[in-house]
């Protein structure tokens, strides 16, 4: 059984190979995942997962609930350690990994629940996307002064840029916890771009926003892909969003990989939309 | 090493002088160009513009200004602009779009520039009506709308944005990037080292400076052709009266195709010398306005009025003692701020009193609001509530109104200083001299009148005289003490039977004023005397009921409560009292008065969608009511079709009370009840 899907794997892998050699372009893969495995105790959240994302690209992870998604992202940004596979990140296979060194190698994340530091200000919150950035220590920092004075300036110059590009001038010196869900959302996008990353990881950036906070999304989030270069991987469940935004789209249901493809493969892929509205026994 | 010579020059000639002195030497500089390069040399290291960018204030000296003007019109120049061309420039108030104007001048060409927020339709018609050929824009949103209607407007042939943002895959060649076009021109300008300056010295005052398209109510747009000689004329004689100087600071906020804007903002900044930052962005305002602390301020009274809401809401939330010395120092601006700030007599005590207030009370807050530093602020455009206007003044803000018009370059009357009430819009400022009409239309003449309306020589007949008088479309009063009252749009202006003025929004506007009515709609025209219906504002009325321990459940019972009736007599038998004060419109006080039981609505068709009434509709709708209002009944029976926002229908009927409110100090023998 896992042969046969395995062989199914690399059939679509081959193809897609091929796919690219013909189109004349060639793609720089930024992280590749082969067949990566992750269980809680008896829970297999994802079993035997392979999929590779290009440099530049926005590349969409889908699924119906509990399909391993957000595992997904965690196993990326090293907060979670698969069992089995090999993680392939900037042409070196990763080994045991922290979100922590994750995150000194380019890659951050936005999460499903906003995690921002709700009595900072937006400023504040996007200035800890910088911390690892911060080669000063304890004393230079309380001294602040010379170098971590330095330091600091050059740091608020990229945070005000974040801001500028976010269009979030408006509210720099206000609470995060005051500020509206969308604003809340825009401003943890932000604090992950403070920090330059190479993969920006955006688990469900639109949910619970309405269309016209979308669409501002959006935008920001083509922006970032068009003016930086910057690689994303983004959770989503709104269909029309996901068809929209991104290049390729990687399909998890129990775990496991079901379709992985563009935008218009997916949409007419008869395993996806089975797993999407269900399947009939009689069938 | 240049920069440094002309630094030193500079500082030689920059002490502060009223501007009075230089304007014998502002009659050889005639056109805005030639005043930048003036600036340039005895300014030259003196602040020009200001822009909040990256949350930093980032500046632009004279000097720097001028050179960034001259590659930009050396870089249109090897575009193919030429003398004679229109240029639009659409966007929010940015430097780099206030330099495109000027270099454009530079050039002899025309900037046009339009509302940032006008639709793509709106936007074609000045494009083609204007014949233009080059638009100067300030980021992807405008360009979009330009794209959107190029097919159908051929004429236009090449788009400059000043942000690149989001623009990464527009690959067409008619699109450009301004930091490539000062590249151009600065290449140009090496080639053609004296091109700059020539087209400069070739320009007269008595060209065109610049097409403003006012946003017409009816029909389509018009555009007013404004001449260098009529903006600079004006602009000087305005700064001479307030006494601007080159220490004065402006905030640039409000539409670069306003001419309230372009004057403020531009022409007088360049005739006299003073600095005018960009806010950073249109909801940044109020934070850079802080940050700022401009001398010489204009805002709209809406503005003006979201201030002092957001002021008082803060103060409700506040503790209990801060509440109190608010409240009661406040109470005491009221009384004696503004005859402090005009310096009238005022009691010793009281001064000491408002001394320790502006220590406690009024400077912070001014402070709060960026009002600290301001010498003169304006207010224009339509009539300002009489409580917001004393409300700065008794803080000591020299808060003015100011009454002007496209076709004037702003400026036809100010209130001088001193001399400032509520409820007039001053006199005419120097070199303007006004009239009225025998319908009471106020006209106006200055060396500032428009040239033309362009390409509608129908409408400029209509508008300007032959020699030179220009209709304002507004009707008004002049006082004993010459100062001018507007009340009303000429054409809305009706006459009672026995031939009195009857001027329905001037009453409108007064009553709107008290916080507990919403709308009014004023009856009058061909009748004998003047009656009102009235929403009540339901927020603020609902709040005194509660306060007061009345019970209600509905707008409908609400606005029929006696009580409330009483509250509503109370505003306008003050209003009666007001207008049995002015010769005029004595004969205009309001009679009787009804409180309609339902709230004028747009989905109605009662109001427009921007909250105006629509009084011939309303006339319609509420026919048997007025009828009522004009005879004896104290009751009237109305029933009105309203419409649900899904669209369904319903009928609402009500009984309502008609009262009597008390005239005053009548010659008319209409004797109150």
């Amino acid at each position: 059984m896992i042969n046969k899907q395995a062989d199914q794997q690399f059939a679509i892998d081959v193809s897609e190979v091929e796919s690219v050699f013909l189109q004349g372009e060639y793609k720089e893969v930024l992280l590749d995942i082969a067949e990566v495995s992750l269980a809680f105790g008896g829970v297999q959240a994802l079993s035997d997962v392979s999929f590779d994302i290009y440099k530049g690209e926005i590349r969409a992870i889908i699924g119906p609930n509990g399909a391993g998604k957000s595992s997904m992202l965690n196993v990326i940004n090293g907060f979670y350690h698969p069992q089995k596979g090999t993680i392939t990140y900037k042409e070196e296979v990763r080994k045991k990994m922290s979100p922590h060194k994750a995150a000194s190698q380019g890659i951050s994340r936005t999460f499903q629940n906003i995690a921002l530091f709700k009595g900072m200000t937006t400023l504040d919150n996007i200035m800890t996307g910088r911390i690892l950035k911060m080669r000063k220590g304890l004393f230079w920092q309380a001294l602040y002064w010379g170098p971590a004075r330095n330091e600091e300036i050059i740091n608020r110059e990229i945070a005000e840029q974040v801001i500028d590009f976010l269009e979030i001038e408006a509210i720099r010196k206000t609470p995060v916890g005051k500020l509206p869900y969308g604003l809340q959302k825009r401003v943890e996008l932000g604090r992950a771009l403070a920090s330059k990353p190479d993969l920006l990881l955006l688990d469900e950036p639109m949910a619970g926003m309405n269309v016209e906070e979308k669409e501002d999304m959006c935008r920001f989030i083509l922006d970032v892909n068009e003016e930086f270069g910057t690689t994303i991987a983004l959770i989503e469940h709104d269909m029309g969003v996901v068809m929209d935004l991104a290049d390729r789209i990687v399909v998890l249901n129990y775990g496991c990989k079901i379709a992985d493809g563009t935008p218009e493969d997916i949409r007419s892929n008869q395993g996806v939309i089975d797993a999407y509205l269900g399947v009939s026994k009689n069938k | 090493m240049i920069h440094e010579k002309l630094a030193r020059a500079s500082e030689e000639t920059n002490a502060i002088k009223p501007l009075g002195s230089e304007a014998g030497i502002l009659s050889q500089v005639d056109t805005f160009p030639k005043l930048l390069k003036r600036h340039a040399v005895i300014r030259a290291s003196s602040e020009a513009m200001r822009e909040k960018d990256f949350g930093i204030w980032q500046s632009w000296t004279w000097y720097e200004v001028a050179e960034e003007v001259a590659a930009l019109s050396n870089g249109l120049a090897s575009l193919g602009l030429v003398r004679g061309d229109s240029i639009a420039i659409i966007g929010d108030n940015r430097p780099r779009l206030y330099w495109t104007m000027a270099g454009a001048q530079s050039l002899g060409a025309i900037p046009v520039p339009m509302y940032q927020d006008s639709a793509a339709d709106e936007i074609k018609f000045v494009l083609e009506h204007a014949s233009v050929r080059f638009a100067v824009v300030e980021d992807q949103e405008q360009v979009d709308k330009l794209l959107s209607i190029l097919d159908d407007c051929p004429i236009l042939e090449t788009i400059i944005y000043d942000q690149p943002r989001g623009m990464r895959s527009y690959t067409q060649d008619y699109l450009h990037d301004m930091n490539d076009i000062l590249e151009l021109g600065r290449d140009f300008g090496c080639n053609n080292p004296t091109y700059f300056d020539d087209e400069v010295s070739k320009g007269k005052g008595s060209d065109t400076s610049i097409i403003l398209y006012t946003s017409g109510t009816t029909g389509n747009p018009k555009g007013v052709v404004l001449t260098h000689d009529a903006i600079i004329q004006t602009s000087i004689n305005a700064a001479v009266q307030e006494g601007l100087n080159d220490k004065d600071e402006c905030l640039a906020y409000l539409p670069m195709a306003w001419v309230g804007d372009h004057v403020l903002s531009y022409a007088q900044s360049y005739v006299v010398g003073f600095c005018v930052s960009c806010p950073e962005s249109s909801e940044t305002l109020l934070t850079d306005l802080r940050e700022l602390g401009p001398t010489y301020f204009f805002a709209p009274p809406r503005i003006y009025e979201n201030i002092l809401t957001s002021v008082m809401i803060r103060m409700a939330d506040s503790s209990k003692i801060k509440l109190k010395l608010f409240e009661y120092f406040m109470a005491l601006a009221r009384r004696v701020g503004p005859d402090i700030l005009d310096h009238r007599p005022v009691s010793l005590f009281n001064r000491i009193v408002y001394g320790i207030g502006d220590l406690l009370i009024y400077g912070p807050l001014k402070n709060a609001l960026g009002f600290s530093r301001i010498r003169v602020g304006y207010t224009a455009g339509e009539a300002i509530g009489p409580e917001i206007f004393t409300f700065y003044r008794s803080l000591g803000v020299n808060l003015k109104q100011l009454y002007g018009s496209t076709e004037a370059s702003v400026f036809i009357t100010v209130q001088p200083n001193g001399e400032v009430k509520p409820d007039t819009v001053g006199v005419p400022t120097p070199g303007v001299e006004i009239k009225l009409t025998e319908n009471g239309e106020v006209m106006f003449r200055s060396p500032g009148v428009f040239k033309e309306y362009f390409k509608n020589p129908e409408e400029t007949e209509k508008t300007k005289t032959s020699d030179g008088w220009v209709y304002t479309g507004d009707a008004g009063l002049v006082g004993e003490d010459g100062h001018l009252k507007i009340i009303d749009r000429a054409k809305d202006v009706g006459k009672f039977i026995d031939g009195t003025m009857f001027a329905p929004k001037y009453i409108e506007n007064k009553l709107k004023f008290f916080s507990n009515i919403k709308e009014s709609v004023a009856f009058g025209d061909q009748r004998e005397f003047c009656a009102v219906i009235i929403n009540i504002d339901s927020e603020a009325v609902g709040n005194w009921a509660e306060r007061n321990g009345i019970a209600y459940s509905s707008y409908q019972e609400l606005a029929a409560l006696p009580a409330v009736y009483d509250l509503v007599q109370e505003n306008i038998e003050q209003i009666n009292r007001e207008l049995a004060q002015e010769p005029n419109l004595v004969g205009a006080q309001i009679k009787r008065f009804l409180l309609l039981h339902k709230e004028l609505d747009a989905d109605d068709g009662e109001l427009t969608r921007t909250r105006k009434v629509r009084r011939n509709f309303i006339t319609k709708k509420y026919t048997s009511s007025i009828n009522a209002l004009y005879g004896t009944a104290s009751h009237c029976q109305i029933s009105t079709e309203l419409v649900f926002e899904d669209g369904r229908k319903g009928l609402i009927s009500a009984d309502v009370m008609i009262r009597d409110a008390q005239l005053f100090n009548i010659d008319k023998q209409i004797a109150a009840e």
